[in-house]
């Protein structure tokens, strides 16, 4: 049985998603060798450590009787306590990254390896982040910060080795896709769509970062660092997002065999979010939440794949993923 | 260029190697054919459908060579535009003068907005139009929609465009 300690940094949706899954995998692991311990959590109010291993229940029930998982405060998991795995699920933040640009740059610091489902420091420092790791011989895995559930990037560093990918387009926000779907089944109007998505829980308060492309963006970002090896922000991604679309633009593509979606693309070092037609029947056009993306590769030519882009279980389907491969190479 | 003929051929056996014949001689190469046996003209003739890519300079030769071994060139057409693409405008389209936006495709010669349709649900709101644009080659096509995307930002719509990676560098 190998221990592999590891620490969990945000103990929001994502982060109990992750303790949920290690609980009910307690099997499979078993099966796999592999003796996972949560020495670790930390939310926004407060932290618990145990070196042998949380009671990952009570941690949850914690959680959610008194709104944070623990009273001890001020104290630094990722820098003092010993574990392999930092998985960093603290919330998106676009503007500066923290606090997980500096909860990641700790880890590499200090020697553990990071899994993560954060967007903002991916999106602002990839490179220096990627370096960080390999220049300490850690890994560094992010599966959960596009798509959700969908193993992008597995699937193009891993089962796609050996090819090179021309480009890849995609739909990476279930909320847009979850408006534009409505809007064009049902010819709301926008406004209505959105109201909706607001009540169901999918889309938020203020819906800004989703509806206006921003959201994809950031994914592309990633995408596009990771993938194609570039060194690009925010800034160089031509945004364009949904709010302008009409039902009557909907009906008029749906008359001529088309859907609109909003697809993020990156092809010859080009970066475009934007409401694309799309084919009926192509493998792009899928409706509700989901998300997909489909990757144009000289070898393989194209593979596309969808799936849950969002949801607490689902993207803690990812990070578990990668809790894995790091476990099973160290 | 591309050439789209309709022949006309006796409805004896050989007539459909006697019109397709001529065309290889001449260094053509044919991209269909579409021979509706069952499809008799008033004339008991047989229609077919012949699109191939062949010089200039040899198209009259090779209508008098067919002509002249009996098959009736009913219809010669160049096929000129080739390449298609579909868009969707959304904004003021009326007020921002789609003729002017249609004219600058238009004039440039080498491609047409051949279909469009349009939706205007109140006065004052915005209107969506679907568009289709025709061009003699997917370069020129290319160039047809850097004039939209061009008239779409002057004139504050909104252009969407198809999904490109199907189709560029597949």
């Amino acid at each position: 049985m190998r221990i592999v300690n590891i620490s969990i940094i945000g103990f929001g949706a994502v982060g109990q998603g992750v303790a949920r899954s290690i609980l009910s995998k307690q099997e499979y692991l078993k099966k796999e060798g592999i003796d996972l311990r949560v020495v670790g959590i930390s939310d926004s109010k407060g932290s618990e450590i145990n070196t042998t291993g949380i009671d990952l229940k009570s941690a949850l029930l914690r959680k959610k009787q008194k709104g944070s998982v623990g009273s001890n405060n001020a104290l630094d998991i990722i820098g003092d306590v010993e574990h392999d795995i930092v998985v960093e699920a603290t919330p998106t933040n676009i503007n500066n990254g923290e606090p997980g640009l500096s909860n990641m740059r700790l880890a590499f610091k200090s020697g553990k390896h990071v899994v993560t489902s954060n967007k903002g420091p991916l999106a602002l420092h990839f490179n220096e982040l990627k370096e960080a790791a390999e220049d300490n011989g850690l890994f560094f895995r992010y599966e959960a910060t596009v798509g959700g559930a969908v193993p992008i990037f597995n699937l193009v560093h891993e089962a796609l080795g050996g090819n090179t990918v021309f480009g890849i387009e995609g739909i990476l926000n279930g909320t847009c896709n979850y408006i534009l779907t409505r809007m064009s089944e049902e010819r709301m109007p926008y406004y209505l769509a959105l109201k909706e998505a607001q009540e169901l829980g999918i889309a938020e308060t203020d819906p800004t970062y989703d509806v206006e492309g921003i959201d994809s963006a950031i994914k592309l970002v990633i995408i596009a660092n990771s993938i194609f090896g570039l060194d690009s922000t925010y800034k160089d991604v031509d945004v364009t997002g949904i709010t302008k679309i009409t039902p009557e633009a909907l009906e008029l593509a749906n008359r001529n065999n088309y859907v609109v979606k909003l697809i993020c693309e990156a092809r010859e070092g080009k970066l475009t979010v934007a409401p694309r037609l799309v084919p009926k029947r192509h493998p792009l056009a899928v409706g509700g939440t989901l998300n997909v993306a489909s990757i144009l590769t000289d070898l393989a030519g194209r593979i596309t794949i969808s799936g849950k882009g969002a949801g607490s279980i689902e993207t803690a389907s990812s990070i578990l993923s990668d809790i894995l491969y790091i476990a099973r190479n160290l | 260029m591309i050439v789209s003929m309709t022949l006309e051929l006796k409805d004896i056996p050989g007539q459909l190697v006697l019109a397709l014949s001529p065309i290889s001689e001449f260094q053509g190469n044919i991209m269909s054919v579409v021979h509706q046996h069952d499809e008799k003209t008033p004339r008991g003739s047989i229609p077919v459908q012949i699109t191939f890519e062949i010089e200039h300079s040899v198209l009259n030769k090779l209508i008098d060579r067919l002509e002249k071994s009996g098959v009736k060139v009913a219809r010669v057409g160049e096929e000129r535009l080739r390449s298609t693409v579909s868009v969707i405008l959304i904004g003021h389209i009326v007020h921002s003068d789609m003729g002017d936006t249609i004219d600058k495709i238009d004039s440039t010669g080498f491609a047409e907005v051949v279909d469009m349709s349009l939706s205007m649900p109140a006065i004052e709101k915005t209107s969506s139009a679907y568009l289709v644009i025709n061009a003699i080659g997917e370069k020129e096509l290319g160039k047809a929609l850097d004039i939209m995307r061009e008239v779409a930002a002057k004139k504050d719509l909104l252009l969407i465009e198809p999904i490109r990676l199907n189709s560029v560098g597949s």
